[in-house]
């Protein structure tokens, strides 16, 4: 059992696009040599911002609901699993449903993996390899008292709205804590366009500019 | 002569590089280790601590280390992977010699047959054309073991001025700012004084991906309501999210210090009694800032006279504070004056000393800062010890049971030893933990140079490309094969654990040294047993120098994890911060904090002048060269490492749209960049990231794909750091097959 005090945090403002994340997953042990997590600029010709994306493992898991097989299974403590060996069929279904894109088609194998939070290490105690090594602990495992003493102007949501669905994750993301936002508006953030304060170097109205965009 | 192998595929096949990969025990499930070494990674200055797997000795995996108050088990991706650097394809197993008959252009010498040759190569040249004809290049990875080790050979064993090693790319001029400003060259604060520091100002330094880990720290600061400035010609991640960037114009680093120090003195933003009580030279500096009003300063740096005043103001207002700068004011021919016009702000808000009040450089080899200490620098002896000062050559003579007539002077410059060689007044050169055909700038000469070697020894683990042109290759150690001290970032010596056996006819670096001095018949001082009996040596050399190790032992280490220097007797805890009011040093006997005799730190003018090669009609855009978060420095191990490779796998020319689109260029194109020196074709990276007058390329790989090839070697007329960050090239979309 993964200890209940201890939830994952993704934080994805502070990530740096070091990879070290993706590096550390490929040395767990249930999946050597393959990297479970994700992690992609946003924009690179615009923004250095990266962002990483892990198992949200929901509380419905929609990989398992569209599973024609029932090969994803969730542990008694949250945590949606890879799929059972015996029972894939490499259909994919999992793979094109998931609302975060988060399980990954081992065609090599025939059988979808995905992050399964380190049950190895989490089920012992153990923080998970990414969240451990992660540099700027964008991805951070801890207490809930532990991340409110870390990050006082973040609040932790674990609510996201496709649509008119909402999810409920096990694993929290930060959001800025003036925005008040109750939920991740996943669908709407999809066709928005950055808003705050932007950096921009143009040599044609002086190097330096902060715009404020909306 | 030494001209270099070929690259054929006999050369590739035999030595690399080749990309390695997790496989066979690495990528099993279940495999209970041996043991699990705690140490620490062998890149960065940061020095994270890490646990190595081992299994038959093999290193075949990490475990994080969480207890290791540094980094509590953080890593970045090089940290991660770089236990792939062991049971490697292209590891060198045994001696060789050149040998164009052979395949891949070496032959498989027995070990002591090649420490022979070499022995008798070095007599050949010294009896010939004087014992300073023979050089000796080191590098700042190496152990402090290995580095004071490497300074007493040159001197004692092989007496040759000629010795300096690839810190001189690196810390140089931070070193020698801070000894003229605070009379001791050293981080002066731990990390932990950056979390609660109201405002942190960065310039030149690319933290995310040259010292990850720092960025918890800067960021966890920002959490707690500090401020972050960041300067850089590029925004770089640490930057994305800082509260003000000041995209300074390369180059121009000090004008922006004089700038901000012109604003604090007009709006008396300044702590008068530290500046009365504990500096002196505050007057001269206030009169030559005085014509850095916002309108110039803005002019010069490219920065907006808005942004100026917003980082005065919140610099200038600070009740705490603490000043990170790197490479990137650095690496110029002014790089002293850029990181003396630094302090000047430091000194004159009075934010140094105390609990979250700090200033350093964010060193960047392994052993950046302890192996600028203890004597392989051309100019020093250990315990940072001037060797130009009659009391110091007469201590560490004593220490080696020599004369001091017997310690030759000061030698050159690492760069100045290839114009030496150049010139033929260097004929014999030895290398370890150098590989300067990538690092030096304009290597094109580099190589010219090592064409010209009459005798080339090289100790390494792989054939790296200078390595290419040696006569011997002797197999060294990789770091978690010997055991040894560090000094990382924070100035904390820590302990470099062996986890493994080196492999083959691989040795211990400072066993071969010891077997040259041997067949040399210069034994005498060279008989160490054992890493820890150098280490107890070297404490004594260092002890009543400013770099005092002489109260850290081994177990000191292990228990308190680390001791910051100074440590001047067993009973000593160590000195995690500088300049505390009250605090004793050797120099100062209570005086004050500094390390000068009257105890006060130095203000120091700091004259702004352009770079050596500015922008003409010709090269009208600047090129700044850098680091990428997957590959280290030469790229010798990293360029060997699959995973990172992979990464980042190959340098690329980042271009901001409005250069690009007048040149014509898109993203993906491939894209040529000249300067006087050279050229170079690679693609283009299109990002509005960076300034629009200034190109950047990360400068790891070799040959045709090496940035220095284009760089300058113009260099600090102080630190003699070569002028890496800001040379005039011109740029055009690639024609033809890409030349």
């Amino acid at each position: 059992m993964v200890p209940e005090q201890n939830e994952f945090f993704m934080d994805p403002n502070r990530c740096i696009g070091c990879q070290a994340c993706v590096q550390a997953c490929s040395e767990c042990e249930t999946h050597k040599g393959y990297s479970m997590i994700h992690l992609d600029y946003v924009d690179r010709a615009h923004s250095i911002q990266t962002a990483p994306v892990v198992c949200l493992h929901c509380d419905s898991p929609t990989c398992a609901e569209v599973c024609p097989a029932d090969a994803i299974k969730k542990t008694a403590d949250g945590v949606v699993q890879t799929a059972l060996k015996p029972r894939c069929i490499g259909c994919n279904n999992c793979v094109l449903a998931c609302p975060f894109g988060v399980p990954k088609m081992k065609t090599e194998f025939k059988l979808m993996m995905k992050c399964d939070m380190c049950y190895d290490r989490t089920s012992e105690g153990l923080k998970p390899m990414c969240a451990t090594v992660c540099p700027s602990q964008a991805l951070f495992f801890g207490t809930r008292e532990e991340i409110e003493l870390l990050r006082p102007r973040s609040v932790a949501t674990n609510q996201f709205r496709f649509g008119e669905q909402t999810i409920t994750t096990k694993v929290n993301m930060m959001l800025p804590k003036s925005g008040k936002a109750e939920y991740v508006d996943v669908t709407a953030a999809m066709s928005e366009r950055g808003s705050g304060k932007t950096i921009s170097l143009n040599i044609l109205d002086g190097m330096y500019n902060e715009e404020q965009s909306q | 002569m030494a001209q270099a192998t070929e690259n054929t595929l006999e050369f590739i096949e035999h030595f690399g590089p080749h990309p390695a990969y997790a496989a066979g025990v690495r990528l099993e499930t279940g495999v209970e280790p041996d043991k699990l070494v705690k140490t620490h990674c062998c890149f960065c200055g940061q020095q994270c601590g890490i646990q190595l797997k081992v299994k038959d000795n093999e290193v075949i995996g990490f475990e994080p280390w969480e207890e290791f108050p540094f980094n509590r088990g953080m890593l970045c991706p090089k940290g991660v992977k770089r236990y792939l650097q062991g049971s490697h394809p292209d590891r060198l197993l045994h001696a060789y010699q050149r040998d164009p008959a052979s395949e891949g252009g070496f032959r498989e010498l027995a070990y002591d047959q090649a420490i022979a040759l070499v022995a008798a190569e070095i007599q050949r040249i010294q009896s010939t054309h004087g014992n300073d004809a023979f050089g000796v290049l080191t590098g700042a990875s190496l152990t402090t073991e290995k580095a004071y080790l490497m300074g007493k050979f040159a001197r004692m064993c092989l007496k040759t001025a000629n010795i300096d090693y690839n810190g001189r790319l690196c810390m140089v001029s931070a070193g020698a700012a801070n000894k003229k400003a605070f009379g001791i060259d050293r981080a002066a604060n731990p990390w932990s004084d950056i979390l609660k520091a109201e405002v942190v100002w960065i310039s030149g330094a690319n933290i995310a991906e040259c010292a990850p880990i720092t960025t918890n720290y800067v960021w966890q600061a920002r959490e707690y309501g500090a401020k972050i400035i960041v300067v850089d010609p590029r925004i770089t991640p640490i930057a994305r999210t800082c509260d003000l960037f000041l995209p300074v114009k390369p180059g121009r680093d000090i004008a922006l210090f004089n700038g901000i120090l012109h604003l604090m003195i007009e709006n008396d933003w300044l702590d008068h009694d530290f500046i009365t009580k504990h500096t002196v030279g505050f007057e001269a500096v206030a009169e030559h800032v005085h014509e850095w009003n916002p309108k110039k300063t803005a002019e010069v740096t490219g920065i907006s006279e808005r942004a100026i005043r917003q980082a005065a103001e919140w610099w200038g207002q600070a009740k705490s504070s603490f000043l990170l700068h790197a490479r990137g004011i650095e690496h110029h021919t002014h790089g002293v004056q850029n990181c003396l016009g630094a302090i000047n702000m430091v000194l004159a808000s009075g934010r140094i000393g105390r609990e979250n009040c700090g200033y350093a450089t964010i060193t960047g080899q392994a052993n950046g800062q302890g192996g600028r200490e203890h004597g392989q620098k051309c100019d020093q002896l250990p315990g940072a010890r001037d060797i130009s000062n009659p009391e110091h050559r007469a201590y560490v003579a004593g220490v080696w049971g020599i004369t001091p007539e017997e310690m030759p002077q000061a030698g050159v410059d690492a760069y100045e030893m290839f114009r030496l060689i150049d010139r033929g007044e260097i004929r014999g050169l030895l290398s370890i933990c150098f590989n300067p055909k990538v690092s030096l700038p304009d290597n094109s000469f580099i190589t010219r140079c090592l064409e010209k070697l009459e005798f080339y020894v090289a100790i390494d683990f792989f054939l790296n490309e200078t390595a290419e042109h040696a006569d011997i290759v002797l197999p060294g150690s990789l770091q978690e094969e010997d055991e040894g001290v560090v000094t990382q970032i924070e100035g904390r010596v820590i302990k470099i654990n062996k986890a493994v056996d080196p492999p083959g006819d691989a040795k211990q670096d400072w066993r071969i040294i010891q077997d040259i001095a041997k067949a040399l018949e210069r034994e005498k001082g060279f008989t160490f047993s054992s890493p820890r009996e150098i280490f107890n040596e070297l404490r004594i050399a260092s002890k009543g120098g400013i770099a005092d190790y002489s109260g850290i032992t081994y177990e000191k280490i292990e228990k308190q994890y680390g001791v910051f220097w100074p440590c001047p007797s067993d009973d000593h805890p160590g000195t995690p911060r500088l300049f505390e009011l009250g605090s004793l040093n050797p120099i100062a006997k209570g005086s004050g904090p500094f390390y000068f005799p009257d105890g006060r730190a130095r203000f120091n003018v700091a004259p702004y002048t352009p770079p050596a090669e500015d922008t003409d009609e010709e090269y009208p855009l600047m090129l700044t060269t850098g680091r990428v978060v997957s590959q280290f420095l030469s790229g010798t191990q990293t360029r060997r490492i699959g995973p990172l490779v992979d990464q980042y796998p190959e340098p690329l020319i980042e271009i901001h749209p409005q250069l690009a689109q007048k040149l014509g260029i898109a993203n993906g194109d491939l894209t040529t960049v000249e300067s006087r020196r050279g050229d170079i074709t690679l693609p283009a990276m299109v990002v509005t990231t960076i300034r629009p007058d200034t190109v950047f390329v990360p400068y790891h790989w070799p040959g045709r794909k090496s940035i220095n090839q284009l760089t300058i070697s113009a260099q600090d007329p102080i630190s003699k750091i070569p002028e890496y960050k800001v040379c005039a090239v011109r740029v055009r979309k690639a024609t033809g097959n890409g030349s």
